[in-house]
């Protein structure tokens, strides 16, 4: 048998459903606790943030629409007093510690300064205004949380702060390091670590953790569970991210302040996170300490889920970025990945992530996936149609009409907001990935498994 | 620039795709950046819709900033056309096309050279009008775009059917209850012996749209959309139109009224009076729900209403004259209709409240402190944060708002319906009688637990048993309220004269 093994990547034509980068607000307000989010858009932004939060919305969400009036776009009104106007009234109701600004597909159009503006009105109002730009013209759904790090690399100070010993002041620091290290403090002997990506707490004590483990102190993460907090950043300093679509925050981080990036696989997955380690621990000519064993423990967890999943197609149609990992992994669960969609595609970023993926597909003995940048959401459709994957792993839009014509599906956005990083968060991935599967086989039992539109049923897209 | 958090109506867009895509065979082509086409997601998600949403976008991007979107545009009008052979092809601008100018009139005569598919660009201005009212032009520029081609194609069908028949004009996807109320209306028709003609936009085909002007009349439901349709099928076609939303027994027997009268002026001996009168009285259940005792207790109770036009007016008018229900304060976010709405409602409630902002009705119910409030899903939440329990009677919705099971708004069995959420939204009578009787819900004063067994008061046993008979779920708040009334008066012992004292304070 011919295996194909060499990564083929196709581009189409970029028709496909995914979310608006300006919904990273939702994640990143939660994450930076004292930030305030003002997305500068119009109506469409608005019913898109109200539509895809949900319930969110009704909990005075420290985010908010600067929605532009027909005066706006005319330039009959001056952005610069409508935009001192909100954030002062912003920094009057919630007193944030930085006032990030969103710019949209409008701002960029009518060519709005914010970038002109912000530094000016920073002076005036004494609050910092971060301003990233997370539009639609240029960017899919993660990307707007890459813009949004990107702007604050350069908010990180360039040496540490001074912190006094005994200092009540950071209570929430020193909580954390009395958690994290030993009673004896070590200065760590490799150079500061800082990793990027926003994740939640738990995720970002399990990773340091886990290099802790393997003798390894994470300086600082960016962004920070507050703004104040941002790491400290300069040419000494070794920078690994997180997460896959971080590219423009780590071209950043390397261009401007001089980082040395760590280019490594992506801690999604126990293979993944184990690469990660690894890669952070070759890099500071670490020999890992029982990472093999642990991984193997990992995948022994992980069984029951295996045995569902072995064997089973998947498609992944692609609308965050996460594809490659998400693909990687579950073809070392066992999967045949018939098709890796994505809106965009790093190779230089993902190199780590990419390396990673031929070597499993080369020790799995399967196929290499097809990768497709951008792609066509209607001749994916015909694709799933002829291949009748197991499991298709898609947007919303495209989910209950697939489910309609026996297609299993997972909604991709679940992995952008579910815990999918290190060796604990393995199981959560299986889980989601396997509960379609799971669901229709139960259902099958009592109703069958035919289609439930009539007619010829893949034509009618 | 706004602050805004919350929206009631949508984007423009919004509005024209769920004219579009209520329509079966069209198509709309959205001259949209990526992300803008989140219209999918909701009606698939929140109508569980089994197909695929028929809306594609023409992406903006970087390059169509640069070199303008012309043939990009052409290319997918075509390329839609062969792949979905539909009948028309909508495209849509959005707020991002608006400000880029670019003659999309243009693209689309060019394209519709190419296509078989009638290719229109919807009417319909971003900064302008919101989602309803562009529904309502969309609706109407489709009318008319077919009406004209069939005139002069010479395929107009004028001649009116045989026996009386109506065009039923503003049923679409993603309207609240929608679905229910179509149903509900074609039963209500059918009872009447009208033969409904057409439905639109709901299910209709495009080419059938040359059948409108055979219907004897039209009617429609809701408000916000359909009216400019049929009064532009009244205009060219002299087709009369009824536009009483017939929800509640009222309002119903007002619209057959309206409908009656049409027909007479036809020609047609009708009298629905006696139909009324036997479905007002004993049929449907909603009259004389109003009447049974238990609906005593809601009489003079307060509440808000706020919502579509046609929804809060309509819930307006029940509450008031069906349900004895104080209407303290009814609005709505229909700010281009605030006359209409204004003069439905002047007479039944205390103050009218007319504005899209969601944090001025807000404060309008905690200033009011209504029983219970009747609202849109953002009412809801401010009910929750108020502890003020809130039936949701208008769009915009949850999912939770479109149920499988049958619930319409319209019709003697809408009246039912509303009369259920009504009624199952204030406290229930027993419950709110043994409130009252024991000091009511606003206990100010927090009392604890500990606090009642710390402090050494005493329930005598004839008191504890007293206590006991009160059903268990007001039982802790008499318990506090007691209590409370001991401590105030220095009292230690809790007998039955303390408790019927404490009733009596309270209530006083």
């Amino acid at each position: 048998m011919v295996v194909e093994k060499q990564i083929d990547y196709e581009c189409e034509t970029g028709n496909y459903h995914t979310f608006c980068p300006i919904s990273c607000v939702a994640w990143l307000y939660q994450k930076i606790e004292d930030s305030f989010f003002l997305v500068i858009g119009t109506k469409t932004c608005g019913y898109f943030l109200q539509n895809a939060l949900g319930v969110m919305i009704f909990a005075e969400p420290r985010y908010a629409m600067a929605e532009l009036e027909e005066g706006d776009i005319s330039a009959q009104i001056n952005d610069y007093e409508e935009l001192k106007r909100l954030s002062l009234q912003i920094k009057q109701d919630r007193n944030p510690s930085v006032i990030v600004w969103i710019g949209t597909c409008t701002t960029e159009i009518i060519k709005m300064d914010l970038e002109g503006i912000a530094p000016r009105l920073e002076a005036e109002i004494g609050t910092p205004i971060v301003v990233a730009r997370a539009n639609g013209l240029d960017y899919a759904f993660t990307q707007g949380e890459d813009s949004v790090l990107a702007a604050m690399v350069h908010r990180c100070p360039n040496q540490p702060a001074k912190i006094q010993p005994d200092s009540s002041l950071n209570t929430f620091n020193s909580l954390f390091k009395n958690f994290l290290e030993p009673v004896k403090e070590e200065k760590p002997t490799h150079p500061d670590l800082v990793l990027f990506g926003s994740v939640p707490s738990t995720v970002v004590s399990q990773l340091n953790l886990e290099l802790k483990r393997q003798g390894i102190q994470v300086t600082g993460w960016l962004p920070s569970q507050r703004y104040l907090e941002l790491p400290s950043l300069n040419s000494t300093t070794y920078v690994c991210g997180v997460n896959p679509f971080l590219s423009r925050t780590a071209t950043t981080l390397m261009r401007r302040r001089h980082c040395q990036l760590i280019t490594a696989p992506f801690p999604i997955g126990p293979d993944g996170t184990r690469a990660w380690v690894e890669a952070i621990c070759s890099t500071f000519q670490i020999e890992p300490q029982g990472l093999k064993e642990r991984e193997a423990k990992i995948w022994t967890g992980l069984e029951d889920y295996l045995r569902l999943l072995r064997g089973k197609s998947v498609f992944l149609m692609g609308d965050n970025l996460l594809e490659i990992s998400l693909a990687r992994f579950l073809i070392r669960c066992g999967m045949l990945v018939c098709e890796v969609g994505i809106p965009y595609m790093d190779r230089r970023f993902q190199a780590g992530e990419l390396e990673l993926l031929e070597k499993t597909v080369h020790e799995m003995n399967t196929t290499m996936p097809r990768i497709v940048e951008k792609p066509d959401n209607y001749y994916q459709v015909q694709r799933i149609r002829s291949l009748e994957p197991d499991l298709a792993i898609t947007g919303m839009a495209h989910a209950n009409p697939l489910e309609a014509r026996g297609i299993s599906t997972k909604w991709s956005v679940e992995f952008t907001f579910a815990q999918i990083h290190g060796f604990a968060n393995a199981r959560d991935i299986l889980e989601l990935v396997s509960r379609p599967l799971r669901r229709n086989d139960s259902l099958a039992k009592s109703f069958g498994s035919n289609p439930l539109v009539r007619g010829n049923v893949m034509m009618d897209h | 620039m706004k602050l805004a958090y919350w929206m009631y109506a949508g984007p423009a867009h919004i509005g024209t795709l769920r004219v579009a895509s209520s329509f079966q065979n069209v198509h709309a082509i959205m001259h949209a950046p990526l992300g803008d086409d989140y219209f999918n997601v909701m009606r698939s998600m929140l109508e569980r819709e089994r197909d695929f949403t028929p809306v594609t976008a023409s992406i903006v991007d970087r390059h169509v900033l640069s070199k303008g979107s012309e043939d990009k545009v052409v290319q997918n009008i075509v390329r839609k056309d062969r792949e979905e052979n539909s009948d028309l092809i909508l495209v849509t601008p959005t707020c991002t096309s608006s400000i880029l100018q670019e003659d999309l009139d243009n693209f689309v005569d060019r394209a519709s050279m190419d296509s078989k598919a009638d290719v229109i660009l919807a009417d319909v201005n971003h900064y302008r009008v919101n989602e309803l009212q562009a529904a309502d032009r969309t609706l109407e520029q489709v009318v008319r775009f077919y009406l004209e081609k069939a005139k002069r194609k010479n395929t107009l069908k004028t001649e009116k059917t045989a026996d009386p028949s109506v065009n039923l004009i503003g049923i679409f996807t993603l309207g609240f209850h929608n679905q229910h109320d179509c149903k509900e209306l074609r039963k209500l028709l059918n009872d009447l012996g009208i033969k409904v003609n057409v439905v639109i936009p709901e299910n209709g085909t495009v080419t059938k749209l040359e059948n409108l002007p055979r219907a004897w009349f039209n009617l429609v439901p809701y408000r916000e959309v359909g009216l400019m349709a049929a009064k532009y099928l009244k205009r060219e076609f002299e087709m009369p139109y009824v536009a009483i939303s017939p929800m509640g027994i009222v309002e119903t027997g007002n619209c057959i009224s309206a409908i009656q009268k049409i027909l007479l002026a036809c020609g047609k001996k009708v009298d629905f009076e006696r139909y009324i009168d036997e479905q007002t009285r004993f049929i449907s259940q909603a009259a004389w729900f109003s009447r049974s005792i238990d609906c005593q207790n809601l009489t003079g109770k307060k509440a808000v209403v706020f919502g579509d036009g046609t929804h809060a007016a309509a819930i307006t008018k029940i509450l008031a004259r069906e349900m004895g229900i104080r209407v303290s304060c009814a609005g709505t976010y229909c700010t281009h209709d605030a006359e209409w709405f204004r003069e439905q409602v002047a007479s039944y409630c205390d103050e009218v409240l007319i504005t899209d902002n969601h944090t001025e009705v807000g404060d309008m119910i905690a200033k009011i402190e209504p029983a219970a409030i009747f609202g849109t899903q953002m009412e809801r939440h401010v009910g929750k944060r108020l502890a003020i329990p809130c039936g949701v009677i208008s769009a915009p919705v949850h999912i939770q708002n479109f149920p499988l099971g049958s619930r319409p708004f319209v019709g003697y069995e809408g009246a039912n319906q509303i009369a259920d959420l009504v009624y199952n939204s204030f406290t229930l009578g027993m419950e709110d009688h043994l409130l009252e009787i024991f000091g009511g819900h606003d206990t100010k004063e927090v009392i604890t637990k500990e606090l009642s067994s710390q402090d050494g008061l005493a329930w005598s046993p004839d008191a504890q048993s007293e206590l006991n008979k009160i059903p268990g779920f007001v039982r802790g708040k008499i318990k506090r309220n007691t209590e409370k009334f001991a401590r105030q008066n220095n009292l230690t012992e809790i007998n039955v004269e303390v408790m019927y004292a404490a009733k009596e304070a309270f209530s006083s």
